[in-house]
């Protein structure tokens, strides 16, 4: 009974791979309870500073002085030079969209439903989580292999001893900027989904511009133009802050700037998902 | 004055310092001599209170750095100036703005913002370079940026961490002689880590030596080449038989 337990966690260790090979071999229970104690202390450890960032973060914003300065710079990095990407996927997602709500609907629902599916998907989700999830790739990365680098070659400490308080003129510039630019640029990706959601149906399908504007027009509710942009800044900070976090943390050269970057994705795509069911369940 | 009491450091199970005195008298040079990985470097943040020690107190002047909240902290830096090992400075800006920021925070800028960039970085040599930005520079060029924005506010309080690590003997030599320059210039009271022993014979007052956590010898240069303390003498002519890799 207890080697088969034993046999259970040593499974559980390489499925995990926290742990290397040599540590899963021929462990006893002792250890066993050790690495769960460790793993337990980590993860709580993990979360007290997450959640202490994000406080740093949150009183930081009072320090006007410092971060405003550096904010307009920051949304043209985070939002301007992210447009043509969230365009791209935008126009692709419309088109596949109007076509496969077509294939859906012929002989069954009058044609026209093509732009009420094409509109409400990419309002309420398409628009603003793909726009989410691209910009956490490109957004959460760049800012924690930035800040990782900052934090491994010592100009964060420098930054404090200039008396500079680091959250405030590195983090909130970028935060406040992820709120601000995510809708904006989401805004943006609705408009050229939306639309080539419409020249599709128009060139492909055999729907009138008026039938495809009916659709549109047939469900919509102002609340669908609001619930993806309170989305897509809630994205916004979500995506600047864990970037941040796991840059400001950043250990152990350019390896540890490499883990910070991979983590800042995943770790953001991950809770825009999460944000996603939230919005979904509070407010629709 | 900066005065260091019984302080100890550790990370996890590895203890770095184990009880540092040491005081530094207004004015005066000190440099803290030791193998690299001996905790120079940390006993330096500690003063600046980057890091905490785990217990011992720090003061700078009257300020005691190791309790002090932070905006006690924040405001002691204002009077200190820091060169980094590897300069750190601001990628994203030219050195002219580099240097300036020390200004910038004490609310200086305009002309009399640009005069004394331009004043300090003539004394680093650096005049023309105020417009190019630190990954344009050649190591020995940012380390002299490094100098310049440390000292560009006359700060009370000079902190070298490493300064002439990596670099040729002819440009150490430059840097030495800038640490020299300030020394003069500003008065200020000062600690350089290195393990270049020539450069702190050449720059220091007195030199500590680090050893074990502690530290084992302090005293003037001459004291230093005319110590019997076997450690001392090892290290000054660098044998390694006393300072194995697992004493530091």
């Amino acid at each position: 009974m207890v080697s088969g337990s034993v046999r259970i966690v040593e499974r559980c260790f390489l499925l995990a791979g926290r742990r290397d090979e040599l540590y899963c071999h021929g462990m006893g229970m002792d250890s066993a309870v050790a690495w769960v104690g460790h793993a337990t202390l980590d993860g709580v450890a993990r979360i007290g500073r997450a959640a202490a960032f994000t406080g740093a973060v949150a009183r930081a914003l009072l320090d006007l002085r410092t971060w405003v300065p550096q904010a307009a710079a920051q949304v043209r990095r985070i939002g301007v030079d992210s447009v043509p990407v969230a365009l791209f996927i935008a126009v692709f997602t419309g088109i596949v969209l109007a076509l496969q709500s077509s294939y859906t609907f012929t002989g069954v629902v009058p044609l026209y439903f093509v732009g009420v599916l094409v509109a409400k998907s990419i309002m309420l989700e398409l628009g603003p989580v793909l726009t989410g999830l691209v910009l956490s790739g490109r957004v959460g990365a760049n800012i924690a292999a930035e800040i990782g680098t900052m934090r491994v070659t010592e100009q964060i400490d420098a930054l404090e001893m200039l008396a500079y308080e680091p959250v405030s003129y590195l983090v909130v510039p970028r935060v406040a900027a992820g709120i601000i630019a995510f809708p904006i640029v989401t805004a943006l990706a609705l408009v050229a989904g939306i639309g080539a959601g419409w020249l599709t149906s128009v060139n492909l399908l055999d729907l009138s511009t008026q039938e495809f504007i009916r659709g549109v027009r047939m469900f919509y509710e102002p609340f669908d133009l609001r619930y993806p942009l309170i989305k897509a800044a809630s994205f916004g900070a979500v995506v600047t802050t864990v970037g941040s976090l796991y840059g400001f943390y950043a250990q152990r050269g350019a390896e540890g700037v490499g883990i910070a970057a991979t983590r800042a994705v995943v770790v953001g795509a991950m809770l825009i998902l999460v944000l996603d069911a939230f919005w979904a369940v509070v407010l629709l | 004055m900066i005065r260091i009491d019984s302080v100890r450091k550790s990370f996890g199970s590895q203890v770095v310092l184990a009880g540092v005195d040491l005081e530094v008298t207004t004015g005066e040079t000190v440099a803290v001599l030791g193998r690299s990985g001996s905790g120079k470097s940390v006993l330096l943040k500690q003063v600046a209170r980057l890091l905490r020690p785990d217990s011992g107190v720090i003061f700078v002047g009257d300020v005691k750095m190791s309790h002090a909240d932070k905006p006690t902290v924040m405001r002691a830096r204002g009077s200190m100036g820091y060169v980094f090992q590897f300069a750190a400075l601001f990628d994203s800006l030219t050195i002219g703005e580099n240097v300036a920021l020390p200004l910038r925070r004490g609310g200086i800028s305009g002309d009399g913002a640009r005069t004394r960039v331009m004043e300090v970085l003539e004394t680093v040599g650096l005049p023309d370079q105020a417009e190019h930005y630190p990954a344009e520079l050649s190591g020995g060029m940012r380390k002299r940026a490094g100098i310049a924005r440390a000292v560009v506010a006359r700060p009370s309080y000079l902190l070298y961490d490493e300064p002439t690590t990596g670099l040729d003997p002819v440009t150490t030599a430059v840097i030495d002689e800038l640490m020299l320059q300030m020394k003069r210039d500003l008065r200020a009271t000062s600690i350089l880590v290195t393990h270049d022993i020539q450069s702190a014979f050449r720059v220091a007052d007195r030199v500590a030596l680090l050893h074990a956590g502690r530290i084992r010898f302090a005293g003037t240069p001459d004291d230093v080449r005319g110590s019997d303390d076997p450690l001392v003498r090892a290290f000054v002519e660098g044998r390694q038989e006393l300072w194995p890799p697992d004493s530091v």
